[in-house]
């Protein structure tokens, strides 16, 4: 008994720590609408600021103007910049659309200020705490210490001043009703766009004043540390449903109680490396039961601004209509691109350049999954990095310890993938959006911090040795023939993935991406599609993962640590959502740029190795920022504009008139997205 | 026969009683009306016999068969057909491809092995099933157009042809009137009729247009407070002096 | 009808008006006044632009050409919070309320920012007066309301505190006629206490009821105006006849 008072007690600062980013994360979204994914990069620039600053081999000053500068001063001003350039345009867009774009800037951001440490200081400095170090408060034989009690002390003035916020004050009713509907807001008479602006630096400062708060937790001042530290503070978050301030601190506070109890029992029942497994995988296994568990989640889902329908329709997908003399020529076109390109590569290039093309071919193969998954069933996932890993993994064990054959071995772990992916999707039974990207994110950050570091997972200290393939008596193990390999495992899975898009999977993925409750109404369960999607683009990753492993030849932490960590992942989806997820092309194009484009910048301009990946990767996630005005993708957008360009061209020289066509079958039709608006655009 | 049948129904929320024990019985090739003043219950009604709110008490049973707990695409599969007040269509795809979506899933073929076997597309019987549904509600000219062109009064046949596609046997139409002007409102009571007489479908809807319900429905409920007050022809039902009271407003 | 032949201006004047949705031509060229202190019926059929009308005057859409003279002042292209500050409500079509809110916290983002905290339990209390129905659900949210209960939140929010000019859409849609009749009753009210009244339905004979004066649209322009007792012949014209 007595010990379990003190294992409660110890649960209280890293509760609080939880809290206190829990706050922040239901701020952001209950003020915004925004799950700001973000949240994290935003108090590292808080906190590095902050330590910059008080560095005494740099400014070196005191603690309060540093203070007053990187909280008080730079969290409002990024907030109001954030708003100001983005958010306030996106303010009626889908809640998907504002997740991408939180993406982009956890990608960005970190990228960002990583360059000025880069270009500017060689050593990243080491983050003390706010307080002295001294010990200030003893509980029998607890002991908090300074940056601890602050913390708590934080956590509470906090919680008391945003309830007393929403609860009873005008500004917080009105921060409320912006979130959901900016333009019945301003009928009543409220500056919608002002109101908006407070909030999000209201929510910076917030995520700033966490960031420089927990930065003593941190051995290194860490972008990632902190995205880790928010992803578990998000199942005390998904506790609040994301909306609830109380509910969110009374979440995180359980979770450091529950941490702290599984630490003390668990040490006493099982082996020291499972029971510290368990205890840091709590946090994410919490948020993925919470997802999958909670009654009312489902009812949270993102209201919808009754006005909607007021605003110009987005651009819309429909598709623009070709002549068939044109599809034959494009589709000509792409096969002696295809062609040619696998020729100059495999015969031209020199071995450096065929190393990165092949790694970029790869990639492709993994990004069509993405295309199945946020393409046609219009789910985000952020674990897709964990699927190929895994894929990876399996086919490495099998093939290096059992002798399989490497392609059999791919393939079984293609279909164990699948398996995992399926499981990962339990939730999207209950769940779609933003919660089931959660849900994905959870697992991602589990398998990374949890499960990759096991030793019978990752092979040990050594790497497991993955053999290139042999087939038909042919010998893949050059890296040209497997360039060779490559493309036709591309051409092999792209040619699957058009299959069950045109076929009966992708169009009953279409209808469940419409209209849920429409799906099911005509007798297709929205569940069973959406993990089956899942299942699906598991499998493709995986089978992308094993070819990695095969090519790398061996797979294990550091093979992990270079190609398959979720930040990656991240990243790639980022970067193939705002390429173009609906198209092969658009995952082709991603995968080649991912690996090309540092490479290019590195060569190119001369620059140092971590320094064009910095770039290149600061780039990929602010090019995330143009998926609000073009969802289907930037490739896909300029195609189609190219393509009715060229098809007016070639009306006008057949008929003679630019605009013979009354019956609205033009493909410059843009067509508005809400029906129940349509009505009002005067019948056709 | 009976093919439609809740007893007593009792739904609550947050404290407030929605529904209090509601039975109601349907018959096979009826045409009926649910009716009530604002907030009497009738959508929840409405969603707790379709499957959208689980009832807190009580029993549906559809032919028989007890499918209180059943989801939604279930039921769609034993017979349950519907279109929704505010319209819900998939978008980005045309008016012909809602029909052949709505007949592949009705058929229940294909899945993942069938895609990649080449036999994801849609089949000559499909494609023949679907212009005999367009034709049959005027859309034949509407086919190929997406539905984002359209104005809401095709849209709302455009659900409705989706799901017929579906052959349902019971079909639960939400306001199907709301919001479409007088020659819109005639069209869609139009294609009821014909749906009815064609397939020998079941339709219960919700509506609030008195002069429409008036023209097409054959029995009519009425609910107030959560209470089921009245039942009966729909001629009848409208004299009710209760009804009237309660619904219209008039002093009997 | 303008300050041209010496009578008075109306309080709000619709000059050459021509608004689109992205490529969607709504509305072009229309033209029309509403006098101070009457109460006016904008009908039409579906799609004839009566909505598109009302958004442009509360500001939820710019339009692309046109004057909108409120009080001689051209509020065409202003922002919506500054048009509702110079004392134009509007009641937007079907179930505008914030689902998220209250039914309380509903009416008091609408009445708090005239209103200090005494005179808001006031408000608060005449709006339960009216919708009896409301205050039974005050600490629902107001996404759990039926489509009735909400149509009467987002009345009861513009009819509570009644401004210069009170822009109502489809009114009736999606009530109870016995509602409907006590909505009337209320308007009437207030346009006696002066306020000014711009009624949209798509159901005549009801506005009419309330009715000084009556524009008809259709397809996008306007095809009537003047005083409501012809245009209850035209309306039906335009309604059965196309």
């Amino acid at each position: 008994m007595n010990h379990l008072v003190e294992y409660l007690i110890r649960g209280i600062p890293i509760g609080c720590v939880f809290a206190l980013v829990a706050v922040g994360i239901v701020l952001t979204y209950k003020t915004s609408g925004v799950l700001n994914l973000a949240f994290g990069a935003q108090a590292y620039v808080s906190a590095a600021t902050f330590y910059v600053l008080r560095d005494p081999a740099r400014t070196n000053w005191p603690m309060v103007p540093a203070l007053i500068v990187s909280v008080l001063l730079l969290a409002p001003a990024l907030g109001w910049l954030l708003d100001r350039v983005l958010y306030r345009h996106l303010r009626t867009a889908p809640p998907v659309a504002k997740l991408v774009t939180s993406l982009g800037l956890l990608v960005a951001i970190p990228e960002l200020v990583k360059l000025d440490f880069l270009l500017g200081a060689t050593q990243k400095p080491r983050p003390p705490g706010i307080a002295t170090e001294s010990i200030v408060l003893t509980l029998g034989n607890i002991r908090l210490d300074g940056n601890q009690v602050v913390t708590i002390v934080a956590a509470a003035v906090s919680v008391g001043g945003l309830t007393l916020l929403f609860r009873a004050t005008n500004l917080g009713l009105q921060m409320r009703a912006v979130v959901e509907s900016p333009r019945m807001t301003e009928l009543a008479g409220v500056n919608a766009d002002a109101v908006g602006t407070f909030s999000w630096m209201l929510s910076s400062f917030f995520a700033g004043l966490a960031g420089v708060l927990l930065a003593p937790l941190f051995g290194q001042l860490n972008s990632l540390d902190y995205l880790t530290l928010l992803v578990a503070a998000l199942a005390a978050a998904a506790f609040g449903r994301l909306v609830s301030i109380p509910v969110a601190v009374a979440g995180g506070l359980g979770l450091g109680f529950a941490q702290n109890l599984a630490a003390g029992y668990l040490n006493d029942l099982l082996p020291e490396v499972l029971a510290t497994s368990i205890r840091q995988a709590l946090p994410f296994l919490a948020l993925f039961l919470v997802l999958l568990l909670l009654p009312g989640i489902r009812r949270t889902k993102e209201s919808t601004d009754p006005l909607a329908g007021v605003d110009p329709p987005p651009p819309a997908p429909v598709a623009a209509v070709r002549s068939r003399g044109l599809t034959i020529a494009t589709r000509v076109t792409g096969a002696v691109a295809v062609g040619g390109g696998t020729l100059v590569t495999a015969t031209l290039l020199d071995p450096f350049w065929l190393r990165i093309v092949t790694q970029g071919v790869i990639l492709a193969v993994i990004l069509l999954s993405v295309l199945v998954v946020t393409g046609l069933a219009g789910q985000i996932s952020l674990c897709q990095a964990s699927f190929a890993a895994i894929g990876a993994l399996i086919t490495a064990h099998l093939a290096s310890r059992m002798g399989m054959s490497v392609l059999l071995a791919i393939a079984i772990g293609a279909a164990a993938t699948a398996i995992v992916g399926a499981l990962v999707a339990l939730p999207a039974l209950r769940i779609g959006g933003i919660h089931l990207a959660l849900a994905t994110l959870a697992f991602a950050v589990m398998f990374e911090t949890v499960i990759m570091p096991i030793d019978s997972v990752n092979g040990g200290s050594r790497q497991l040795r993955v053999p290139r393939p042999l087939l038909f008596g042919i010998d893949f193990a050059s890296d040209k023939a497997f360039f060779v390999l490559t493309v036709a495992c591309l051409c092999l899975a792209a040619g699957a993935v058009l299959l069950l898009k045109y076929g009966t999977t992708g169009r009953f993925l279409d209808a469940v991406r419409g209209s849920e409750i429409a799906a099911a109404s005509i007798g297709i369960s929205p569940g069973k599609a959406k993990i089956v999607a899942f299942a699906i683009s598991a499998a493709i990753a995986g089978f992308g993962g094993g070819l990695l492993a095969s090519f790398e030849k061996q797979m294990g932490s550091t093979t992990y640590q270079g190609n398959f960590s979720f930040v990656v992942g991240l990243v790639w989806v980022v970067l193939v959502i705002t390429l173009g997820s609906r198209t092969v092309q658009g995952a082709v194009n991603a995968g080649l740029s991912f690996m090309l484009f540092p490479q290019l910048l590195e060569k190119g301009l001369h620059l140092s190795g971590s320094v064009a990946q910095t770039i290149a990767f600061a780039l990929f996630g602010l090019g995330a920022m143009t998926y609000a005005k073009h969802p289907e993708g930037i490739i896909d957008a300029q195609t189609r504009r190219a393509v009715n360009a060229i098809m007016r061209r070639l009306r006008r020289t057949r008929v003679g008139t630019p605009d013979s066509d009354p019956e609205g079958k033009s493909p410059t039709v843009v067509a508005p997205t809400s029906v129940s608006a349509a009505d009002l655009w005067g019948s056709p | 026969m009976t093919l439609l049948e809740a007893l007593g129904i009792t739904k609550r929320f947050d404290g407030i009683c929605a529904l209090n024990r509601v039975d109601l019985k349907v018959s096979a090739g009826e045409l009926v009306g649910l009716i009530g003043p604002n907030g009497a219950g009738k959508t929840t009604l409405f969603n707790c016999l379709y499957g959208l709110v689980r009832p807190d008490e009580g029993r549906v049973l559809f032919k028989g068969e007890d499918i209180t707990l059943l989801p939604v695409f279930k039921r769609a599969r034993r017979g349950f057909g519907r279109t929704f007040q505010r319209v819900e269509l998939f978008g980005g795809m045309t008016v012909v491809e809602h029909l052949l979506v709505a007949a592949r899933a009705h058929a229940r073929r294909g899945g993942v092995l069938q895609d990649l076997l080449l036999r994801g597309r849609p089949t000559a019987t499909e494609q023949s099933e679907a212009e005999k549904v367009l034709a049959l509600l005027g859309l034949t000219a509407d086919a190929d157009r997406p539905i984002e062109a359209l104005s809401l009064g095709r849209a709302r046949l455009v659900e409705l042809a989706r799901a017929i596609m579906n052959q349902p046997a019971l079909l639960f139409l939400d306001e199907p009137f709301s919001g479409l002007d007088r020659t819109e409102t005639a069209e869609v009571s139009e294609a009821l009729l014909v749906a009815q007489r064609e397939h020998g479908t079941t339709i219960m809807l919700v509506e609030h247009d008195i002069t429409a319900v008036q023209a097409i429905t054959q029995r009519l409920f009425v609910l107030d407070y959560g209470t089921l007050i009245a039942e009966g022809p729909t001629a009848s039902v409208l004299k009710d002096p209760r009804v009237r009271e309660a619904y219209l407003g008039v002093q009997a | 009808m303008n300050s041209a032949d010496g009578t008075p201006a109306a309080l709000l004047e619709v000059r050459d008006l021509t608004a689109s949705y992205g490529p969607f031509k709504a509305v072009f060229g229309v033209s029309f006044s509403v006098p101070g202190g009457r109460a006016t019926a904008l009908l039409g059929p579906n799609g004839a632009g009566k909505t598109t009308v009302a958004r442009a005057i509360s500001g939820l859409i710019s339009p692309e050409r046109g004057h909108i003279w409120f009080n001689g002042t051209d509020i065409a292209g202003q922002r919506a919070y500054r048009i509702a500050r110079l004392g134009i409500a509007h009641a937007t079509e079907g179930r505008s309320v914030f689902a998220s809110l209250t039914v309380e916290e509903n009416l008091s983002l609408a009445f708090r920012r005239n209103a200090k905290r005494a005179a808001l339990a006031a408000k608060l209390a005449s709006a339960y007066d009216l919708f009896p129905r409301l205050g039974e659900r005050r600490s629902q949210l107001a996404g759990t309301l039926s489509g009735g209960e909400q149509r009467m939140l987002s009345l009861a929010r513009v009819l509570v505190d009644p401004p210069k000019l009170l822009v109502v859409d489809e009114l009736s849609l999606g009530l109870a006629p016995v509602i409907v009749s006590e909505v009337y009753e209320k308007l009437a009210l207030i346009k006696t206490q002066g306020t000014t009244l711009l009624i949209i339905e798509q159901y005549v004979e009801q506005a009419l009821k309330i009715a000084d004066d009556a524009v008809v649209m259709n397809r996008g322009e306007v095809v009537y105006a003047g005083p409501p007792t012809t245009a209850d012949e035209l309306a039906s014209h335009f309604l059965i006849g196309s």
